[in-house]
């Protein structure tokens, strides 16, 4: 059907969008990869009107060697790691238990689904005041009430505050994505398996979760994605403190904090080559789902 | 004895269910309650759960202490301008991939999704360094380019998914009427693609909103959105509960009663149509 004519006018129609796209990869991609072979510390007065110094894969190994590196890989995916779990386990018992029949459906919905829309700074600025503060907070009063003594979270319990944070921030989404999995699961093979007498949790682990299979990968990489550059909610409750500089914070502190533009560069390559690692198996199940 | 079964199963799974979502929405409900009381109620032990003198100050020393309306204009205008000049770009390429593919458009969209992956923080430097170069540090404009960018796959993806679903026979049908090429863009395919549009719009609305590593690291005073005026509270003077409350209320109120009416597009936008 589609004609030459057609054909040409449909490239235009696509390329704004794609040369935008390309340019807003490839440059400031190209920059990070020019300066991570650089020495490149603006306050000691290097700047690119001089020139920089070219110091080879330097960076590379300084990031690495770094005290902070590994500790800062532990940190996320400690994070990563345990929000999946959580998140995951949980959205699964959600989506089974939302997919009954019960009065309210459409209220309780919006209920669960309503933390997805707060913005991250105000979800991790909410828990570390009013639900984590050591003297003030919901959870201080709840622990005096039973007369235990309240615990300091973001310092003591950091990495399981921020999990808890970012965990009820993402347990909507990984919910309502299961949810609209579980809803088109045929309801007669349920049913059959029922009157056949198989129990519960053999229902669960036979049909409902090899159905669940494709939309929990799903769920698990796309919120890998995001998980891995998670930042408003580390800035504003710990600062990168007790324990909780992840990649991304890290990267970002020897950027902005310590103004060393050439090792936070090569730390930027590292992140986007682990980003990359985790696309490519979300790629591959989206470009199987695509009839194009 | 079926039916009563039915009926007592039925009550269990409504008090469950009922006790996940409040449990879960509690958090925000805290937030809008104590916005509503003055600082000493809000750190009352124990905690006031509905039963005191409901106030409107913290809202009035809200506004006037860090003028809440700048910060909201400035999100409006960088969320809709962004998401409006996005849309603009991505329609035309979503239309023709979905109504003249070739052999590459699975190539295309797939690519511009990986693009949506990068990671910010790697390339922070050179899109700071851009700013500064281009004069759009803690500026609007700037901040509408970088968030149409991010958003943009996404923009295309949605649009793609649902131009996709318009038969390709109705246009057929048109032709064979003697329908002009405008005219089956006009009567034809736009009032059918609206809803696909105005879903695509409100949940980019919401993302750009609620964006929270470019608008912290590339605005200071002038064009800072709500993401940057709640951060503001992060560092605590005396008794702020309240008044953290209500900046927190004023932040998101808007995009929750914009994000109760997209949740079905949610799960389409954000997993790009692998799951429906």
């Amino acid at each position: 059907m589609a004609t030459q004519h057609s054909r040409s006018a449909a490239r235009l129609m696509m390329a704004p969008a794609v040369i935008l796209l390309l340019g807003w990869m490839l440059v400031p991609l190209t920059m990070t990869l020019f300066f991570s072979f650089k020495k490149y510390l603006p306050m000691r007065g290097d700047s690119l009107e001089n020139g920089l110094e070219w110091v080879g894969f330097e960076n590379y190994v300084r990031f690495i060697g770094s005290s902070s590196f590994w500790p800062s890989v532990q940190a996320t995916l400690v994070i990563v790691g345990g929000v999946l779990a959580i998140t995951v386990i949980l959205g699964i018992f959600l989506a089974i238990l939302l997919d009954q029949p019960f009065w309210g459906q459409g209220v309780v919905r919006i209920l669960v689904i309503a933390p997805f829309f707060v913005m991250p700074t105000v979800s991790a600025l909410v828990w570390k005041n009013m639900f984590m503060d050591p003297v003030n907070g919901i959870l201080a009063h709840l622990w005096r009430f039973f007369g235990a003594e309240p615990v300091s979270w973001l310092s003591d319990a950091s990495l399981q505050s921020i999990i808890m944070i970012v965990s009820w921030q993402w347990l909507p989404f990984a919910t309502l994505i299961l949810l609209t999995a579980i809803q088109s699961l045929d309801s007669e093979q349920l049913e059959a398996a029922e009157m056949d007498g198989a129990p519960v949790v053999q229902r669960f682990f036979y049909i409902v979760l090899p159905h669940l299979g494709r939309a929990i990968t799903i769920v698990i990489l796309i919120q890998t994605i995001f998980l891995l550059s998670i930042f408003a909610e580390i800035f504003v409750t710990t600062g990168g403190a007790f324990g909780t500089r992840t990649l991304t914070y890290l990267i970002f502190q020897r950027v902005i904090d310590s103004q060393n533009i050439g090792l936070g560069s090569a730390g930027g390559v590292y992140a986007i080559i682990l980003a990359n690692i985790v696309a490519a198996f979300l790629m591959r199940i989206v470009g199987k789902n695509l009839d194009a | 004895m079926a039916r009563s079964t039915t009926t007592r199963r039925k009550i269990i799974t409504t008090a469950a269910a009922w006790a996940v979502g409040l449990l879960i929405f509690f958090p925000i409900y805290w937030t809008i309650l104590t916005s509503f009381k003055t600082e000493a109620q809000a750190i009352n032990d124990p905690p006031l759960f509905f039963f005191f003198d409901w106030t409107l100050e913290n809202y009035a020393v809200v506004q006037e202490r860090s003028d809440y309306m700048r910060f909201l204009w400035n999100s409006v205008i960088i969320s809709g301008l962004s998401t409006l000049l996005g849309v603009m770009i991505a329609v035309p390429a979503a239309w023709s991939m979905a109504f003249v593919p070739s052999r590459r458009t699975k190539d295309i969209l797939l690519w511009m999704l990986s693009t949506k992956m990068l990671p910010a923080v790697g390339v922070l430097y050179p899109i700071s360094l851009l700013f500064v170069k281009f004069g759009l540090l803690d500026t609007r404009t700037g901040l509408v380019v970088v968030l149409m960018l991010i958003n943009l796959p996404i923009i295309v993806w949605m649009l793609y998914t649902y131009f996709k679903e318009i038969p390709g026979e109705i246009l057929e049908a048109a032709r064979m009427d003697g329908a002009t090429l405008r005219e089956e863009i006009v009567y034809i395919l736009t009032p059918m693609a609206i809803p696909g549009i105005a879903s695509t719009m409100l949940l980019n609305f919401i993302l750009a909103w609620n964006e929270a590593f470019w608008t912290l690291n590339l605005t200071a005073a002038k064009a800072a959105p709500l993401t940057a005026f709640i951060a503001s509270y992060s560092s605590p003077e005396g008794l702020f509960f309240a008044k953290l409350s209500a900046a927190s209320t004023m932040a998101i109120a808007p995009i929750l009663i914009l994000g109760w009416f997209s949740q079905k597009q949610l799960v389409r936008g954000l997993t790009f149509g692998a799951v429906k």
